[in-house]
């Protein structure tokens, strides 16, 4: 992420076309690149060359994947202004008349492509519950996501969960339990890894995608037949701030079928074969390595090492995160000011409220 | 292309990796967990100990041990020596017996089982018919009596366990010839003894439970006399002159018969209750040996008074008016004389002992039969260990200051020699002197030469003379009150009872070079100490320290501080204590370090660490670490466990509420009453029924115990600019936490006056927020830091000052490289994000290459919860090799590891035995010895067995051949061990 940044603005001009839309009028003006300002300014810069000094606006702009993202604080503003390549295209919206559906990966060219990623984007679930609560476009980031669908069998599900530090918990407890494998000796019962509680208001629970009792076969990308309780339960500690889980759903009906079996996905499985395999490698790169390359995201990969971000305080300045710029931007609604997270970018009104709903969080 | 290159510097490493690396356990250290079974060869020298696990250990000279393991997981319940043999015969509890060899193999012996055989009796016999009770391995070395509990005895012979039927001894053939008078009243019961008679092979003494004793002629298979004894019969003693046999019986008595050829002297010559009047215990067993000139020694096990010392485990040594009931430790297992002379018919030397907890030598030569130091089996347990420390290559001047203060704690000790000499210790010099340290749950620190196979003992240290204790300081072992009867004497160590938990020590840290040391414990205290060659009295100074630097909230619930003498306490020459700092909370130490050039100890605890100047002897920082929502590091070490004996209590008493008021209130629906209490043990099956589950939750800032400090290091590295290093101090806890210290050190001829400063320069939270086990700072090479003194003392190379340096930060879950001056991330190792395994134990070790003797490398040795050992390379952080190692269920086990810096490691198997292992190709210390079969056998038998001398010259003869024939088998075998050989065979022949 950093990387992009640096690569990006090194070879930025010094000025930024914007072509902003409101309904069905355009705007066009220009910002200094290396002095695009705060977000409260730019607010008040777009209402002003709109003239709606009095409305709430929810901004948005086309990244340079096409897809329409919300531009709401410094941090996301800043990225707008410096990935902007020559043209930032900005498009606002009433805040009462908002449609939140519109922002994401493949917005802007979902029309054209629609049938596999509408399935994957939604969660059965989103559309079970029509007030779409974990994917308000605000947050920006997925809070799970299915994955590699078109290299694992039907019958496997693999899921990612997003923590990016957030305050909510996990929330899951696994067990040890036996499954029965189809052999060639016939049916045999093997000792496996099972999902046995689900926390209310959890990560897990939220997304819908697991389940009490799914059997867990891989914890990112390493199987975990063979391995103890408290082994497991250590590596998915370990990878808790991105956790991709491959479970096989107690529930097996609601799996995600492949269209067509030939076609696009056909092609990307055969890139992506390895990471299906069992690794047992030592160097992180490799195992960074070993993460599917098409797997749907919209942050870059270097984003999965989130723990090389660990806080460092000199004597005397003031915390940094490793390799990250700090930013000032003060939330008053967070319950409290937590310096060894990276919540400055991350945090939403979202999380916050899951937070709140936290409290009955029940621990043995 | 680039794929092809990697793999060729792969092979090519690998190959390295084969030349460095390696993973062997070589020796176990201590005395063996559980013993229950002894036995002795006089001829071999050996002492042979099983254990309940079936574990079979051979001990002879210092150094000269063999280990064998029954396939069998049953407990071995004797073991007999083959006479002027190399084999052994074990007896196991699954009434298995097995035979063992001591077989030469590359001019080393090694131990090895060659045969294994169980009885087997006529077909539909009860099971009794065929359990051993008792074993006699006869002198002929051909024949093995077996008795048993159906009251049988069975010949069979060896090697090979070929039984002889026709010359079985049944009971009917015993009961036929029984005097009618004895016989009518009951059952013969079991074989309780088999002894020979020492002056004619062919005549053995069957010693039935009910208190018969038969002396039956092999060769005539035929009694020869009844010995009528009424009492339960405990044990047989045949004397050497064999005209007597002794009888031990389960009422405490003893009784002596006359052998004598007719049937009718059935007479006991003498019986005695040596501790009567009131009813006494059994004695187990009893020896009676003659002396050159005087009386002879009369031993006996157990025979107590019953209601006043049954307790007591102890064996009674009478020798002219000499009486004395010493008094073990613990259960007595069996014991036995070694006797003087070259054919071990001479006096008592030696009363070898073996109780549960301690193997125990007398001298029964010298006055008051002072105890011998044994140079291994010692009881590392003597007090329950607590935490252990090693340090490589001790400088000689050091090594030989603590074997002196050593010395002189050991004056109560026999100046005799070891009497336990068989076999040849061929070990190699052990390149360095190493050392062991122990810490114990009383509060005093062993020192162990840890440089070979043997672990000696050179020197106790206690701490408890600083502090009041409980103790009573006229609790002395060895002096019992006059005239008190039975004459008891204390002997053995083995002393698990601690007078205060609180003076336990959890941590020690000794520089070889300076002599300081540095140890911490249980209740918050740390002690520097300095090695004074002469006794001295001083007063201790306490410093307390406040951890918690007014952290508001805070209920301190564990123990208190120990009390610190006031007055002046006189120090024996030895490691000597001037400087004491006591943590408030006094809770338990859990890191130290010692920097010895800077004189400065740092120490931590659950809630912060400090730095104390033990020079000026004031504290230079104290850091609070505690996060104040942590309620359970805030209430102590205590509150944990008794919130879970609490709610157990609680848990308890609604059960036995409930079901009180439903008695109460539904007496007469008894259907009901029943239903609730179906229901309760439903909830109560259900509760103990309960999957064990495991929460999945990242490490949050709030977890417990997050402040507790895991680590502490001194580094002279760059910490706030990349020209100017500085001494430096760094901490890590629990929650993921690095803190770094810049120290500003007065120079060396202000050391005493100016004050030393430390100035926080760092702070790093690791994401993951795993515990820091380990920090290491790598020099401009990538190599890691020398210790203090050590480049002082010409020992190491200095530091790369030139190029970077690097910090490497262990956790429980990862390594991770940073670069220093600015801390930025550089590469690192996951390791349970992958396997699902945690860091236990890590160490910096040095690989030396079996195969290039100047190349070697710097690499961390690591011990995961999994108890794998790992080798990871420095400074690239990549895993080398993993090795399984100890079981994963042996939690104390891991938790026990010490690693040397040379690629070896020791873990408690038992609360007494260390086991060593070794990751390096170079150092390994492990026995090899040689045990030769005793040549002189031949003229041995030949005196004792006189009367029919034609077959014992017979049988010279054949064993000087045989002597012979071997004596050429082991020249060509190794050229330089032939002149030793060569004298035993011209003594044997001579």
């Amino acid at each position: 992420m950093n990387k992009n940044h640096r690569v990006q603005s090194s070879r930025s001009l010094s000025a930024v076309e914007v072509k902003s839309k409101f309904g069905a009028e355009f705007r066009r003006f220009s910002l200094d690149r290396s002095k695009p300002g705060r977000f409260d300014e730019f607010y008040g810069l777009l209402q002003h060359v709109h003239r709606i000094p009095n409305v709430e606006l929810l901004v948005g702009y086309a990244d340079v994947h096409g897809d329409l993202l919300p531009i709401n604080n410094d941090d996301n503003y800043h990225k707008a202004i410096s990935t902007a390549s020559p043209l930032l295209r900005l498009f606002l919206q009433r805040k009462e008349e908002a449609d939140y559906t519109a922002f994401g990966t493949d917005s802007l060219t979902r029309k054209k492509n629609t049938v596999l990623s509408a399935v994957l984007l939604r969660p059965d679930t989103n559309r079970k519950k029509p007030p779409v609560i974990i994917s308000l476009p605000r947050d920006f980031r997925p809070v799970s996501s299915i994955i590699d669908v078109d290299i694992l069998p039907e019958t496997h599900r693999r899921v990612r969960l997003y923590k990016h530090g957030q305050e909510k918990p996990l929330g899951f407890y696994i067990r040890d339990g036996s499954s029965v494998r189809v052999t060639a000796q016939g049916l045999e019962k093997l000792p496996g890894i099972f999902i046995s509680r689900m926390v209310p208001g959890g990560l897990a629970e939220s997304t819908g995608l697991l389940a009490v009792n799914d059997e867990v076969l891989e914890v990112n990308g390493i199987e975990v037949a063979g391995k103890s309780l408290d082994q497991v339960t250590d590596m998915m500690i370990a990878n808790s701030h991105n956790l991709i889980i491959t479970v096989k759903p107690a529930n097996q009906r609601n799996n995600v079928v492949r269209s067509g079996g030939g076609g696009a996905a056909s092609g990307s499985s055969g890139r992506s074969s390895d990471s299906g395999a069992s690794y047992y490698g030592y160097s992180s790169q490799a195992a960074a390595a070993s993460m599917p390359t098409h797997i749907i995201q919209n942050f870059p990969v270097d984003e999965l090492e989130s723990d090389d971000e660990d806080l460092v305080i000199e004597a005397g300045g003031e915390a940094e995160p490793i390799r990250r710029a700090p930013s000032n931007y003060s939330m008053p609604s967070l319950p409290r000011y937590e310096p060894h997270l990276n919540l400055r970018t991350a945090t939403t009104s979202v999380s916050r409220r899951s937070l709140e709903e936290d409290g009955t969080v029940i621990t043995l | 292309m680039k794929r092809f290159r990697r793999h060729g510097q792969e092979s090519q490493r690998d190959r390295l990796k084969q030349e460095l690396f390696q993973f062997n356990k070589t020796v176990e250290h201590g005395f063996p967990h559980q013993p229950s079974a002894l036995g002795y060869s006089p001829s071999l020298q050996l002492l042979a100990i099983g254990t309940r696990s079936g574990a079979i250990k051979l001990y002879g000279a210092p150094g000269v041990e063999f280990m064998g393991l029954h396939d069998e997981n049953a407990a071995v319940t004797q073991v007999h020596f083959m006479p002027h043999q190399v084999e052994l015969v074990t007896l196991l509890d699954d009434n298995s017996l097995h035979m063992w060899t001591l077989r030469g193999h590359k001019g080393l012996s090694e131990l090895l089982e060659i045969g294994r055989f169980t009885l087997t009796g006529p077909p539909g016999a009860p099971p009794s018919v065929t359990r051993v009770t008792a074993v006699l391995a006869h002198t002929s070395g051909e024949l093995l009596l077996l008795g048993t509990e159906g009251g049988h005895v069975f010949i069979v012979e060896v090697p090979g366990f070929r039984e002889l039927e026709e010359r079985n001894i049944s009971l009917d053939q015993v009961a036929a010839s029984v005097p009618d008078d004895y016989i009518g009243r009951r059952n013969l019961e079991h074989v309780e003894a088999l002894q020979e008679n020492p002056i004619n092979p062919n005549q053995v003494v069957i010693g039935y439970g009910r208190g018969l004793m038969v002396i039956w002629d092999l060769e005539k298979r035929c009694a020869i006399q009844h010995i009528p004894a009424t009492q339960q019969l405990e044990s047989v003693w045949w004397t050497e002159d064999g005209s007597y046999i002794l009888s031990s019986h389960s009422d405490g008595s003893y009784c002596r018969w006359m052998v004598g050829g007719e049937d009718v002297n059935d007479e006991e010559e003498k019986s005695d209750i040596p501790y009567g009047h009131f009813p006494c215990k059994a004695i187990s067993k009893i020896i009676q040996l003659p002396t050159e000139e005087g009386p002879p020694f009369l031993l006996f096990s157990g025979g107590m008074p019953r209601a006043s010392y049954g307790d007591r485990h102890c064996i009674t040594v009478i020798h002219c008016k000499t009486h004395v009931a010493l008094d073990f430790t613990s259960r007595i297992i069996d014991f036995f004389v070694i006797r003087d002379g070259l054919q071990h018919t001479g006096d008592p030397s030696a009363l070898v002992v073996l109780v549960e907890e301690e193997l125990v030598v007398i001298d029964l030569q010298t006055d008051c039969w002072p105890v011998i130091q044994t140079p291994y089996l010692v009881p590392l347990h003597s007090s329950a260990i607590t935490c252990s420390h090693h340090v490589s290559a001790i400088p000689l001047k050091l090594w030989e200051r603590v074997i002196a203060a050593g010395e002189l704690q050991n004056t109560h000790y026999s100046k005799k020699p070891w009497p336990i000499t068989g076999g040849q210790n061929l070990a190699p010099d052990p390149p360095q002197r190493d050392l062991l340290l122990t810490g114990h749950e009383d509060g005093t620190v062993h020192f162990w030469d840890a440089s070979g196979v043997c672990l000696y003992p050179l020197y106790k240290l206690s701490t408890a003379g600083v502090f009041h204790t409980d103790a009573d300081p006229n609790d002395n072992m060895n002096q019992g009150a006059e005239g008190e009867w039975p004459p008891f004497r204390k002997v053995g160590c083995f002393d698990p009872y601690s007078d205060d938990p609180r003076l336990g020590i959890q941590k020690i840290h000794l520089c070889k070079y300076s002599g300081y040391l540095t140890v911490a414990g249980t209740a918050g205290q740390i002690l520097v100490l300095e090695l004074n060659d002469e006794a001295a009295e001083q007063t201790v100074e306490a410093k307390v320290v406040d951890l918690l630097q007014g952290q508001e909230g805070f209920r301190w619930k564990g123990h208190t501080r120990l009390d610190v003498r006031e007055e002046p306490v006189l120090f024996p020459p030895g490691f000597q204590p001037f400087a004491l700092v006591q943590c408030q909370p006094p809770a338990v130490v859990t890191a130290l370090t010692l920097h010895s050039e800077w004189k400065l100890v740092a120490f931590g605890t659950s809630h912060g660490f400090g730095l104390y100047d033990y020079q000026q002897k004031n504290t230079v920082l104290i850091k609070c670490t505690l996060n104040p929502s942590d309620q359970l590091a805030m209430e102590g070490p205590l509150s944990r466990v008794k919130s879970i004996k609490k709610s157990l209590r609680q848990s308890f008493r609604r059960i036995r509420r409930s079901r009180v008021s439903l008695r109460k209130h539904h007496v007469n629906n008894t259907a009901k009453l029943q239903e609730a209490n179906a229901r309760l043990e439903a909830e109560l099956a259900e509760m103990e029924l309960a999957p064990v589950q495991r929460k999945i939750e990242a490490r949050s800032s709030d977890d417990s115990f997050t402040g507790l400090v895991r680590t502490l290091y001194f580094a002279d590295t760059f910490l706030s600019d990349s020209s100017h290093n500085t001494p430096s101090l760094w901490a890590g806890t629990n929650g993921g936490c690095v803190f770094a210290y810049m120290l500003r050190l007065p120079p060396v001829e202000h050391r005493a006056d100016e004050p030393v400063t430390a100035q926080p320069a760092k702070e790093i939270q690791l994401m993951h927020r795993a515990p820091v086990v380990g920090i290491v700072v790598l020099d401009g090479h990538g190599a890691p830091l020398p210790e203090p003194l050590e480049v002082a003392h010409d020992l190491a190379r200095s530091p790369d000052m030139q190029g970077s340096h690097q910090l490497l930060v262990i956790s429980e879950e990862q390594f991770k490289v940073f670069t220093l001056p600015k801390v930025s991330a550089k590469m690192k190792l996951k390791l349970t994000a992958v396997d699902g395994s945690r860091v236990r134990r890590v160490g910096v070790a040095w690989f030396c290459s079996s195969r290039t003797e100047d190349y070697g490398e710097s690499g961390l040795v690591v011990l995961t919860n999994q108890g794998d050992v790992h080798v990871v390379s420095l400074p690239h952080v990549k895993m080398q090799v993993q090795y399984p190692c100890i079981r994963r269920e042996d939690v104390s086990g891991i938790a026990s590891c010490v690693f040397t810096k040379h690629g070896q490691g020791f873990y408690l198997i038992s609360p007494s035995e260390f086991e060593r292992f070794s990751l390096s190709t170079c150092y390994l210390v492990e026995p090899r010895c040689l045990v030769e079969a005793p040549l002189h056998s031949g003229s041995s038998s030949q005196r004792r067995s006189q009367p029919d001398g034609a077959s014992s010259t017979h049988r010279t003869r054949q064993d000087s051949e045989d002597a012979e024939v071997l004596q050429e088998i082991q020249k060509s075998l190794e050229g330089d061990q032939t002149s030793f050989l060569e004298n035993n065979v011209k003594s044997a022949v001579a």
